[in-house]
Formats: C-alpha cells, structure tokens, sequence
C-alpha cells in the first residue's frame, strides 16, 4: 500500500454506537499531497470518521489505511505519520506557546537541534516569535488556532487531519490560516480539512459531502458546481444536504 | 519507552503544578494544618474525668480516697450523693461521668476483706467510661494500699501491672502522628494524580496526547512519578511538625521512611490513575476515590487495631495497601525497626506498587 499514490484509502468504513450510526459504510481515497475538504452538517458524522482515521476511536467495520497503516490494526504506527488538529482547541493553557510546541515536538522524537530550527522558523512564519514565551491561555482563538496548526505539522507528517479547524474565527484570520494549509500543502503534506464554512471549500483540490453518516457527493469543487448548475459551493451544499434528517 | 519522551512529559507535569494557583499551596498547607490541628483535636487520651462520690462511710480512709482520687490528673470529683439513685441522676443529666460508691462502714470492714468500692461508668461514650473508671479504680487500689500498709493490714489486693512499651505513657499522640502523614498521603497521593488526569480529559489537552504515538506505560509514568517528590515533601513536613511541635521524631532510620513513602505515594497515584482512566468527569472520580479511602481509612489498622476486627475483617486487611505503609511507619517511628524487619511490608508494598502502575497503564485507553 505505502507506495501506492492514496494516503488514504477507506472502504465501506462504519461506526455505531448502540444503534445509533454514525458513519455509514463510507469509502474514499485521498490523493499523496491533496487538500480534501470533508464537508457535512452538524452530527453528519465527519469528526467520528476523522478519529476513526486517526487511530482515535475504533471502526465497528470496514477497513482503511492512512499513511500505509491499517486503521484496524496498526493505530499507534498511524500515529508518527499524522498531525491531528482537535476542533475543540487542546494545548496546555499553562505552558508557553514555545513549551508546548517543544513538548509535541519531542514526543513525535525530533532532536533537539530540529526543534530549535524548526520552531524558530515556524514562529517568524506565523510572526509570533514575540509572543513565544507568552502562555497559551492568555493569547487570542485566532493565534491559538495558529499555534495548534504549528503543532500538528512540525514533525512534518504525512497527512494533517483539521477538524473545523477555523472555527470562531475572523475572516482576516481565517484567510491567513488558508495560506498556512497551503504551505504546508506545497511542502507535499496532505491536507484532510473538515469546515462549516462553505467558501473555504472552494479552496480545496476535493471535497465530499456527508448527510447522515453516508458521502452524498465526492469530486473537485468545479465538477460538483457544473454537476448541480449552480455558482458556489455554498448552494451545492444546500442542494446534496437539503434532505439531511440529522443536525440542528 | 523513550527515556527522552518521558523527561519531556516529566517537566510539562512539574511546569504545570507549578503554575496551579492551588496545588502548590495544598501540598504545602495541608500537610502543615493537618499536623498542627489533629494531633491536638482528635485525641483518645480521656481528660477531665467527672467523679461523683456516694461516701456512706464517711471515715478517714474514705476522706483520703476522695482526697487522692482529686488530686489525681484527669479526674475531678465534683459532686457528692447521699444515695446512689441521686449519683446516677448526675450521670444521667451528665454531670459526672463515673460514679464512686463507698459501703457503710467500709474501713473497717477492709481489714476483714470481704467488702469493697464499687466503680460505675457512664457507658454511652465508650472510651472515657472505660479509661475513666480504670483510672478512678486504679487510684482508689493505690490509695488503699498505702492505708494497709501505714495500718499493718497485710491483706494484699490482686495486683496487674500493665507497662506500656514503645509509647511508655500511652501518649496518643505518638500514635496518631505517623498515622496522620499515611492519612495525608492517602488523600494527596490518590486524589491529585485522579484529578489530574480527569482534568485532562475534561480540557481535551489528553486527546491531543492520544493523537500522538507517545507509548501508555510512558504517560502514565509521567502521571505517577511527580507524586514521589510530592509524597517526600508531605512526609517531611510532617516529620518536621512532629519534631518542633510535639517532640516526636522517628527512632529509626529516615531513610527507610523515604523509601517506604515513594513505594506507597506509587500505590495510591497508580489507583487514582486507574480511577481516572475509567470516569469521564471529576465528579465521577471524586466519588470512586472516596470510597476507597473510606475503606482505607478504616480498615488499614489507622484508627481500630487490626487484632480486634473480625476474622474476616483481618483477613481483607492484607489487601489494603496502607495497612503495611501504616505498620512500616508506626514500626520505623516507635520502635526504631530497620528494613531487615520490615521486609514482608515491604515487599507487599512492591508488589502492589507494581501491579497498580501495570493496571494503570493497561486501562489508559489511547482509543475509544
């Protein structure tokens, strides 16, 4: 599998909890150095797929391989290959923005020097090398959601998996956090995004859409426009969602 | 297992407790309080035991015994009957704890023997009724003796002498000190590594973790390990209180105190780790760790001698990891004991630290 050019290769994935489904015998792959946008309503099931993925959670059936690495069976050797960026923001208040960066960085068992080099060139990148010392708790959503980037990628995985991953933020922010999921796209990392927001899925090389625990619709942003005649992302939603029973 | 990896989640804990408004203060302030108060309040020795007296003799002897019987420590007579319904009436209404009750014509009747005092003790509070009626009859049997002996009567009352070893004045607080810094370890050592950890869960910083291949043996050492310097600290603030404050300082080696904490501060931070592992919120772990410490706290031999519990009461003891912490610190602070004779508590306590640091990193569940 692992020279194969899909990072992320998935079929007929499911998981339930007690009777409930909610990810329904889904099946995609994800293109080596692709951004794919993973789009859904609230409660479409895109987190529980992603930690599935993620060696987070356990699939009640189906088989998936992400970086190589069987989901069912090979969870922690995943996990050197892949950043993960939580939707609900997951550093340590109490530590520094540089600690924390140093802490994952270690773990993912960068030397020293590697560290320093990288989280040198990553805070000029993100122009919060003033604030290096500051405490996470006491810095802005919008720079949080910059440093938790920094921290899912400075090991340099193979895929990043954001979960709503500007969510709460500015628009300004949010343009700039794009340009940071570019980079890292251009630097040959795999981008595998989930957003609410419907123009960031213009952004992505695909995107696919979940109503219900089941992909609705899979292909690049232009096709799926052409396909629904319509003119943005935003009304090919309404149109492959319109019969969601799940969500708010 | 990363010895890097583990250095690196070692600091994040230390920098973390640091940086906590309160826990700092709790492993200072606690222990500190705890010692200070306790020993003081919570306290078996009886005091101010309140005799009332039925003198029907009304002799010189009987004079003198209630002479003695106030001069003595701990005792007060402070009232007097005519008839013993009125003396147990002053019980009743909790005037008097024991009732002293001398027969008509008793002194000279004593010299024929055949006749004598009688105690009687309010038993409702069990432990003043008992410990005050012995003393009453202990210096009544003194105050007695010395009368034969001035008078040349040489009938000669059966004698027990009872000497206390290791704690010769029955000093309770010899007693409660090392059973205070086990209590105190107990509740530190369980609830913080608990909530720590819960409090992970519940900020979302532990899925964070679990995204990361960092191995479960490693993170939950790094859980565990922070508590040895915090269970060093504990004790020696409590050995230092105990030292300036009450005079009590260990008669064996400290050292073997220190190993003997870090192989127990293992046991309780392996379980509140376990606990943690298994509850979703603080509220959850705060409740299973209580009824463990419930348990711990009454059943390890901390407060009721483990002899005088039940067969079966006993036989659970073995399996409650303070009983042998308990044991070790009362043998090491009393007696003075050294390793060599302590090696079966020891070992108990090894055997438990290991297992809880097995199970607690078996049921830290990288996975949902």
């Amino acid at each position: 599998m692992k020279e194969n050019d899909n990072v992320i290769s998935v079929k007929g994935l499911t998981k339930r909890f007690g009777d409930f489904t909610a990810v329904d015998n889904i099946s995609f792959d994800v293109k080596r150095g692709e951004i794919f946008g993973f789009l859904g309503a609230n409660g479409a099931g895109k987190t529980t797929a992603m930690r599935m993925l993620c060696g987070l959670s356990y699939p009640t059936s189906g088989d998936g391989y992400v970086a190589g690495c069987d989901i069912n069976r090979q969870a922690d050797e995943i996990k050197r290959h892949i950043g993960y960026m939580s939707q609900k923001f997951s550093l340590y208040g109490n530590l520094s923005l540089e600690e924390n960066l140093k802490l994952f960085a270690t773990i993912y068992g960068m030397t020293d020097e590697e560290i320093k080099a990288s989280s040198k060139k990553l805070f000029e990148e993100l122009e919060m090398d003033s604030m290096r010392d500051t405490l996470v708790k006491d810095i802005p959503v919008g720079w949080k959601q910059k440093l938790a980037f920094a921290t899912a990628t400075i090991h340099r995985p193979e895929v990043v998996f954001l979960d709503e991953p500007t969510g709460g933020v500015d628009p300004a922010t949010r343009r700039k956090f794009w340009e940071l999921i570019y980079k890292a796209a251009s630097e040959g990392m795999t981008i595998f995004v989930t957003t609410h927001y419907l123009d960031e899925a213009e952004y992505c090389n695909r995107v696919s859409i979940m109503v219900d625990g089941k992909i609705s619709a899979l292909a690049s942003p232009e096709v799926l426009k052409e396909k629904y005649h319509v003119e943005t992302m935003d009304e090919v939603f309404r149109i492959v969602a319109k019969d969601a029973i799940r969500g708010e | 297992m990363k010895i890097r990896i583990l250095k690196a989640l070692l600091k994040k804990e230390v920098m973390l407790m640091k940086r906590n408004p309160i826990i700092p203060k709790i492993i200072l302030v606690m222990p500190l309080m705890v010692m200070l108060v306790i020993p003081l309040v919570a306290n078996l020795d009886v005091k101010n035991v309140k005799v009332v007296v039925v003198d029907n003799d009304r002799s010189q002897l009987s004079r003198r015994m209630i002479a003695n019987l106030n001069a003595a420590a701990a005792i007060t007579v402070n009232a007097y009957s005519d008839t013993h319904e009125d003396a147990l009436a002053k019980v009743e209404h909790g005037d008097a704890d024991v009732i002293l009750n001398i027969p008509y014509d008793y002194s000279k009747r004593v010299a024929l023997g055949g006749t004598s005092v009688s105690v009687e003790a309010n038993g409702v509070n069990a432990t003043k009724g008992l410990l005050g009626a012995q003393y009453v009859s202990q210096s009544v049997l003194m105050t007695l003796q010395q009368w034969q002996v001035e008078n040349g009567i040489t009938v000669k009352p059966a004698e027990i002498s009872v000497v206390n070893r290791y704690n010769p004045t029955l000093n309770f607080k010899n007693y409660m000190i090392p059973a205070l810094m086990v209590v105190l370890l107990i509740i530190i050592c369980g609830f913080l590594p608990a909530l720590n950890l819960v409090s992970e869960k519940e900020s979302g910083t532990i899925e964070a973790m679990n995204v990361t291949p960092v191995d479960k043996l490693t993170f939950v050492l790094s859980k565990l390990i922070p508590f040895w310097v915090v269970s060093i600290l504990v004790v020696t603030v409590g050995m230092v209180v105990g030292w300036l404050v009450y005079g009590l300082a260990p008669e064996g080696n400290i050292g073997v105190i220190y190993l003997a904490t870090i192989l127990f501060s293992l046991v309780m931070s392996g379980l509140g780790v376990t606990i943690a592992n298994q509850s979703a919120t603080m509220l959850q772990s705060i409740f299973v760790m209580f009824a463990f410490i419930m348990i711990f706290q009454l059943m390890s031999g901390l407060f009721t001698p483990i002899n005088s519990m039940p067969q079966w009461a006993q036989v659970i003891t073995y399996f409650i990891p303070p009983r042998y912490f308990i044991e070790i610190m009362r043998a090491v602070y009393l007696k003075g004991a050294s390793i060599r004779e302590l090696w079966l508590q020891f070992s108990a306590l090894a055997v438990f630290a290991v297992v809880l640091i097995v199970i607690s990193a078996k049921s830290y569940s990288k996975r949902g």
